[in-house]
C-alpha cells in the first residue's frame, strides 16, 4: 500500500501539542549563560561609544561584545544573492539601519542579560538617512536578475496602441513582516575545535556552511541542528543575528550561549518583506484576447546586500499576451535588508498583475474568469518552452462550480445586507515549481528497518510525515520501518525548506538513494547527491496553480471589510499528504488575507524607525477575521520530479491578496490598489 | 526588566502604607508587567491587591451598582445586572483584549492602563519624561487623537470599558490614608494640557476601591460598538457608548481623545433636536483637530454616532 497520497496528521503533532517538543530556545544545556543583543535606535550614522563599563558589574554580568572586541569576520560570506553584509554584525562602527545588532551582553541568566542590555548606554553621531521608498527615487537602478530577468517580447509598445482597451494603474504594497511565531533563538557551544548549536532556521546544512565561511572555519568544523521550527516564512532562510552573536560569545566566554530574539527584535533585525510599487499596463482587444502586459515594479533594499523581490514571475507565464515586457527597479535605502517572504515577489506581484486583471474585465465587460480562460498559453508566453503540466484551467473551474460563481452578476455595489456591501472576487496565480541539489543517506539496518537521514528540515508544515512516507513507498516498506533523521547539517548537504522547493528537493534525493538501496538488494549504507541527475531535468514551464475566490462585505459606514468566505483550489502535482497540504496551503490562504486588510509595516517620516514592531502595532489577521476556507486539490502531476511533486509551501500566499481586493471593489465600486485594505481606505 | 519588589498586601490599610513612593498597585498586571518588561514603567516595589477584598458587584439602596476594584473583566462582562441594565458596559468589556487578558483584568486596572501609542512604548515622550517632546505629532499618527489633544501629547486613551463608564456617569471610589474619596469619570482623567503624564485625578497612593454605576443611568437600551482594523484583539480605532435614557441620549466615544469623549455637544444639541443624529454628530465633531493622516477619524466619528444612534433609538 503507498503511504504517498494518505492523509496521515503530523508524527511529531503529540509531541507538540504536550509541550514535549523542545524548540531551539528549550533545550536544556549545563553551564549555559544567555545573550541579551542591543540595536541601533539611530537610522544611519556611527557609533561614538558603548559604555561597557556601566553596566560590567551589573549583577551576573560576563561581559560585552561589540565592534571593538568582537572577532573578525570574513567579508566574503552570503548566499544567492552575494556576499551578506547584514551578517556583517559588531565588524565597524557603521549603522545602515535602525535596529543593526550593536552589543551582545552576556550574563549568567536571561534577566541579568536583559537588564543589562537595557540600560547600555550607546551614543551616536547620527548622519542623514533615507527610508522613504519611491518607485522614481533618483537612486532607483536595475534590479538584479537572478531568479526574475527582464524580458522583452513582441512589440509592447504596438500592441497597447493597437489594443481596443488599455489599463495603465499602480499597485502598492507596504513592508512586511514574516511574524513566524517562534522567535529566532540559537545556543552555541565548542566542542573542542568545533562550533555547534542548535539553531531555528530553515536549513541548517546551508546556515552551517554560510556560518563556516563567516568564521572561516571548515565546514567539517561546523554542526547544526534544528530540530523543530516554529515557522519561518523565510525570515529563517539566511544565517541569523542571534547565530551569529551566540557563536561570538561562546568563543569569547568559552561556554554555551543562548541568543533568543524578542518578538520587537525579531522584526527590527531579521527580515521583511520590502514594500513595492509596480506600474502595470495592460492591452487587449474587444473579446478579452491579451495584447500586452507591461509590467515595472520597484521595491526597496539595502546597500549592505543585494535582493531581489521578483514581482514579474505570473506575468512571464500566466498569459498568452502577444507582448511581454518587465522590468525590475531596486531602491536602496537605509532600512532593514529585505529577504525572501512566504511568495517572494509573486505574493505582492499577482496583487498588481491578478487587480489589473480584473480592471481589464471590468472595462471589458468581461467575466473575470472568462477573461482568464481565453487567455490560456499554450507554451510559456516569454520561454516558448512548453509546459511540464499546467492545470490552470482545471483549478479556474472547479473553484467557480464550487464558489457558485456562475451566478455571479459582475457589476459592482449591487448587493447589500442591512448596512453591509457584498462582493466576490477571484485571481489566478502560479508559483513556480523545481527542485535543488540535495544528498540523502540510507542505512538497511539488521532489524529491516531503514534510516533514512537527510538535512531536511520541519518548519511546522509536517515535512517530518511527508518524507516519512515518500521513504517508505520509495523503500517499498511501511512507515513503521522508516527511521527518519532530518535537521542536522552533519546528514550532508541539502536544500532548505525554502523557495517552494523543499520536499521536491529532498522527495528527489531520498528516491534516488533508494533506487540505488535497491540495486544493492536493500543492504548496507547507500548516499547520493542529486546534483547531477537534477542537471538532466528538461527545460519546461514548471509551475504549480491555484484559484482563488473570496466573498466580502464592507460597511461603507466604518470602513470595515471582512471576509466571509474563502476558496482556493490548487494544482501542486501530486498531493504527499492531504492533510498537511491542506493545512500548508490554507495558512498560505490566511497569510493572503492578512496581507490583503492588515499586515502593514509603519516608519516614522522624521527618523526613519519602525514604529509598529509588535504584535500590538502589527496586526496580522486574528481568528475572527479568518472565515471557514475551502482548500482543495485537482488531480496534478509534475513528470519531471520524483514521486511527481511540485511544492506547496508558497501558493497559498499568492492570489489571495487580489482575490479579497477584487472582491472589495466588487463590493464597494471602489478599487484598492494599495494594500493593506485599511478601513480608512474603505470608509465614505 | 528592572528588579522590583514584590509585597501582597494584607488589608487596604496595609496597601495603603506600602504603596507611596516608586511602587506601584498590581492587580492582574495585564498592562502594567507588559510595561516593566519594556522599560517603560520601573517601580521600586509593586503592591499586590489582588487578593484584597474589593471584588464583587453589589447593589446600592439607591439602586447603584457597586463593581468592586478587583472584578475581573470577565466578571464585570457577566454579571446579568449589568447586562441587563447597562448592556453598552458589557459589550465594551467584551470588544477587548482576549478571554485570557479579560479573566485576569481587574476594574481598577483597566481605568489605569496607560495609552497604546506606539512611541510612548518604545521611546521617551511627554508622557514618560516631561519636556522629551511628541513625536507622534509630525509621525505616524494614524491611531491617535482628533479631540482635545494638545502640541505635548496627541495619544488616546485605550480603554472600551471607561468609554461605557463615561456614557453611564460613573463614581470612581477610592481610598488614601487621609480617608475615602470619590471622583466622577468625567473628571477622572484630567485634560492633557501640558502635563500629559499626569493621567488620573487620583491623589497620590490612592488605591481604587469600587467603581459606582448610578441607578438613574441604567439603559436597557443602550449599546457599544467598536470599530477597529481587525475583527478581534485590537485597540479601538474608534468606538461609541450610546444609551437612550428618559428623555436624554448619552454618547461617549474612544480611540478619539486622551480619554473617554463625553459627547456633551452633541447630547444638547439632540435635546433641541431630538433624531437629528448626524447634525448632532457634526456639531460635536466641529471641535475636532484631526492631524494629516487621521482625518478620517473624523468621518468614522460621525458616521458611528449617526448608524448607532439610528440603530438604537426608541
Amino acid at each position: 500500500m503507498n503511504a504517498v497520497g494518505v492523509a496521515q496528521p503530523r508524527i511529531e503533532g503529540p509531541a507538540k501539542v504536550t509541550g514535549a517538543a523542545r524548540y531551539a530556545a528549550d533545550v536544556p544545556i549545563e553551564g549555559l549563560a544567555f545573550g541579551a543583543v542591543v540595536l541601533a535606535t539611530v537610522t544611519r550614522g556611527r557609533i561614538r561609544d558603548i559604555d561597557v563599563d556601566a553596566v560590567r558589574n551589573m549583577p551576573g554580568v560576563l561581559g560585552v561584545i561589540d565592534h571593538r572586541n568582537a572577532p573578525r569576520l570574513n567579508p566574503k560570506a552570503g548566499g544567492f544573492f552575494g556576499p551578506d553584509g547584514q551578517l556583517q554584525l559588531l565588524q565597524d562602527e557603521m549603522i545602515p539601519f535602525a535596529g543593526r545588532p550593536v552589543a551582545l551582553v552576556v550574563a549568567e541568566t536571561l534577566e541579568q542579560a536583559q537588564a543589562a542590555a537595557h540600560v547600555l548606554p550607546v551614543t551616536y553621531d547620527e548622519e542623514p538617512h533615507d527610508t522613504n521608498f519611491t518607485a522614481d527615487h533618483p537612486a532607483g537602478r536595475p534590479a538584479m536578475t537572478i531568479f526574475d530577468e527582464p524580458v522583452d517580447v513582441g512589440d509592447v509598445e504596438a500592441e497597447l496602441a493597437a489594443s481596443s482597451v488599455v489599463v495603465e494603474e499602480r499597485y502598492r504594497t507596504p513592508e512586511e513582516y514574516h511574524s513566524a511565531m517562534e522567535p529566532h533563538s540559537a545556543t552555541v557551544w565548542w566542542d573542542g575545535e568545533r562550533l555547534e548549536a542548535i539553531d531555528s532556521n530553515q536549513g541548517p546544512f546551508v546556515i552551517a556552511a554560510t556560518l563556516a565561511t563567516l568564521f572561516s572555519l571548515s565546514l567539517e568544523k561546523v554542526r547544526i541542528r534544528t530540530e523543530h521550527v516554529g515557522g519561518g516564512f523565510g525570515s529563517k532562510g539566511l544565517c541569523g543575528p542571534q547565530l551569529i552573536l551566540a557563536a561570538m560569545a561562546a568563543h569569547r566566554f568559552g561556554r554555551p550561549v543562548r541568543v533568543t530574539l524578542t518578538r520587537t527584535q525579531v522584526f527590527l533585525t531579521t527580515a521583511m518583506r520590502p514594500a513595492t510599487d509596480q506600474l502595470i499596463r495592460i492591452g487587449a482587444d474587444a473579446d478579452g484576447r491579451l495584447r500586452a502586459i507591461w509590467h515595472e515594479p520597484a521595491f526597496e533594499i539595502s546597500p549592505l546586500v543585494e535582493y531581489i523581490e521578483g514581482c514579474t514571475e505570473l506575468t512571464k507565464t500566466l498569459y498568452a499576451a502577444r507582448a511581454i515586457r518587465t522590468r525590475l527597479t531596486a531602491v536602496p535605502l537605509d532600512i532593514l535588508p529585505p529577504y525572501s517572504m512566504r511568495g517572494p515577489g509573486a505574493a505582492p506581484g499577482s496583487f498588481a498583475l491578478e487587480s489589473a486583471m480584473d480592471e481589464l474585465a471590468e472595462r471589458l465587460g468581461i467575466d473575470p474568469l472568462e477573461l482568464r480562460l481565453r487567455n490560456e498559453p499554450a507554451a510559456g508566453p516569454v520561454s516558448g518552452l512548453p509546459f511540464s503540466s499546467r492545470n490552470l484551467v482545471e483549478c479556474l473551474r472547479e473553484g467557480a462550480h464550487r464558489f457558485g460563481w456562475g451566478t455571479r452578476d459582475h457589476r459592482p455595489r449591487l448587493r447589500r445586507e442591512g448596512s453591509l456591501l457584498v462582493g466576490t472576487g477571484l485571481a489566478a496565480t502560479s508559483f513556480s515549481a523545481g527542485a535543488f541539489p540535495s544528498s540523502a543517506t540510507i542505512t538497511a539496518e539488521a532489524d529491516g528497518t531503514f534510516t533514512v537521514a537527510i538535512g531536511a528540515t520541519d518548519l511546522g508544515t509536517g515535512a517530518r510525515t511527508a518524507l516519512t512516507a515518500i521513504a517508505a513507498d520509495a523503500l517499498e516498506a511501511g512507515t513503521e520501518r522508516i527511521r527518519l533523521r532530518i535537521s542536522d547539517s552533519d546528514l550532508g548537504p541539502a536544500w532548505s525548506a525554502g523557495g517552494s522547493r523543499g520536499t521536491t528537493s529532498w522527495a528527489w534525493a531520498i528516491t534516488e538513494a533508494a533506487e540505488k538501496l535497491r540495486g544493492q538488494e536493500w543492504r548496507g549504507t547507500v548516499t547520493i547527491d542529486t546534483t547531477q541527475s537534477l542537471g538532466g531535468l528538461p527545460g519546461r514551464e514548471r509551475h504549480a496553480y491555484s484559484a482563488v475566490f473570496a466573498e466580502v462585505t464592507a460597511d461603507p459606514a466604518t470602513g470595515e471589510v471582512r471576509v466571509r468566505r474563502l476558496l482556493g483550489m490548487f494544482a501542486v502535482g501530486r498531493v504527499v499528504n492531504p492533510l498537511l497540504a491542506r493545512s500548508q496551503v490554507i495558512g498560505g490562504m490566511i497569510g493572503g488575507l492578512s496581507m490583503a486588510l492588515h499586515e502593514e509595516g509603519v516608519r516614522d517620516p522624521v527618523s526613519g524607525r519602525h514604529v509598529n514592531a509588535d504584535f500590538a502595532g502589527y496586526h496580522i489577521a486574528a481568528h475572527a477575521d479568518v472565515p471557514d476556507i475551502e482548500a482543495d486539490f485537482v488531480p496534478d502531476h509534475e513528470p519531471g520530479i520524483p514521486v511527481g511533486v511540485k511544492g506547496a509551501g508558497e501558493i497559498g500566499n499568492v492570489g489571495t491578496a487580489a482575490a479579497i481586493a477584487n472582491a472589495v471593489w466588487h463590493a464597494t465600486g471602489v478599487r484598492q490598489r494599495s494594500l493593506p485594505i485599511r478601513l480608512d481606505r474603505v470608509l465614505e | 526588566m528592572k528588579e522590583f519588589a514584590y509585597q501582597r498586601a494584607a488589608d487596604i490599610r496595609d496597601a495603603l502604607i506600602a504603596g507611596g513612593g516608586g511602587a506601584r498597585y498590581l492587580a492582574g498586571g495585564t498592562n502594567l508587567v507588559d510595561l516593566m518588561k519594556e522599560g517603560v514603567e520601573a517601580p521600586t516595589r509593586l503592591i499586590d491587591v489582588r487578593r484584597l477584598p474589593l471584588d464583587g458587584i453589589s447593589e446600592a439602596a439607591d439602586g447603584a451598582l457597586v463593581i468592586g476594584a478587583t472584578t475581573t473583566n470577565s466578571d464585570l462582562a457577566a454579571h446579568p445586572e449589568v447586562r441587563r441594565r447597562y448592556p453598552a458596559l458589557s459589550q465594551a468589556v467584551l470588544a477587548g483584549a482576549s478571554g485570557q487578558l479579560r479573566n485576569m483584568a481587574t476594574v481598577g486596572g483597566n481605568l489605569l492602563q496607560r495609552t497604546r501609542c506606539a512611541y510612548f512604548a518604545a521611546q521617551e515622550c511627554n508622557k514618560r519624561v516631561p519636556g522629551t517632546g511628541c513625536p507622534a505629532i509630525a509621525g505616524a499618527h494614524h491611531n491617535h487623537a482628533i479631540l482635545g489633544w494638545t502640541r505635548s501629547c496627541v495619544a488616546t486613551h485605550a480603554s472600551d470599558m471607561a468609554v461605557a463608564l463615561t456614557a453611564f456617569d460613573a463614581i470612581v471610589r477610592y481610598e488614601t490614608l487621609d480617608g475615602a474619596g470619590e471622583i466622577p469619570l468625567s473628571e477622572f482623567y484630567p485634560p492633557v494640557g501640558d502635563t500629559p503624564h499626569v493621567e488620573t485625578a487620583l491623589p497620590p497612593g490612592a488605591l481604587i476601591t469600587a467603581v459606582v454605576l448610578p441607578g438613574a443611568a441604567a439603559s436597557p437600551r443602550s449599546r457599544y460598538r467598536k470599530v477597529r482594523e481587525r475583527a478581534s484583539y485590537a485597540f479601538a480605532t474608534v468606538s461609541i457608548a450610546a444609551a437612550f435614557t428618559e428623555g436624554s441620549v448619552r454618547i461617549a466615544l474612544g480611540g478619539v481623545a486622551s480619554r473617554p469623549w463625553r459627547c456633551r455637544t452633541a447630547e444638547a444639541f439632540l435635546l433641541d433636536s431630538p433624531g437629528s443624529f448626524r447634525a448632532a454628530a457634526e456639531a460635536e465633531l466641529s471641535a475636532a483637530e484631526p492631524l494629516p493622516g487621521n482625518g478620517y477619524k473624523v468621518t468614522l466619528a460621525r458616521n458611528l454616532i449617526e448608524t448607532v444612534l439610528k440603530e438604537l433609538q426608541p
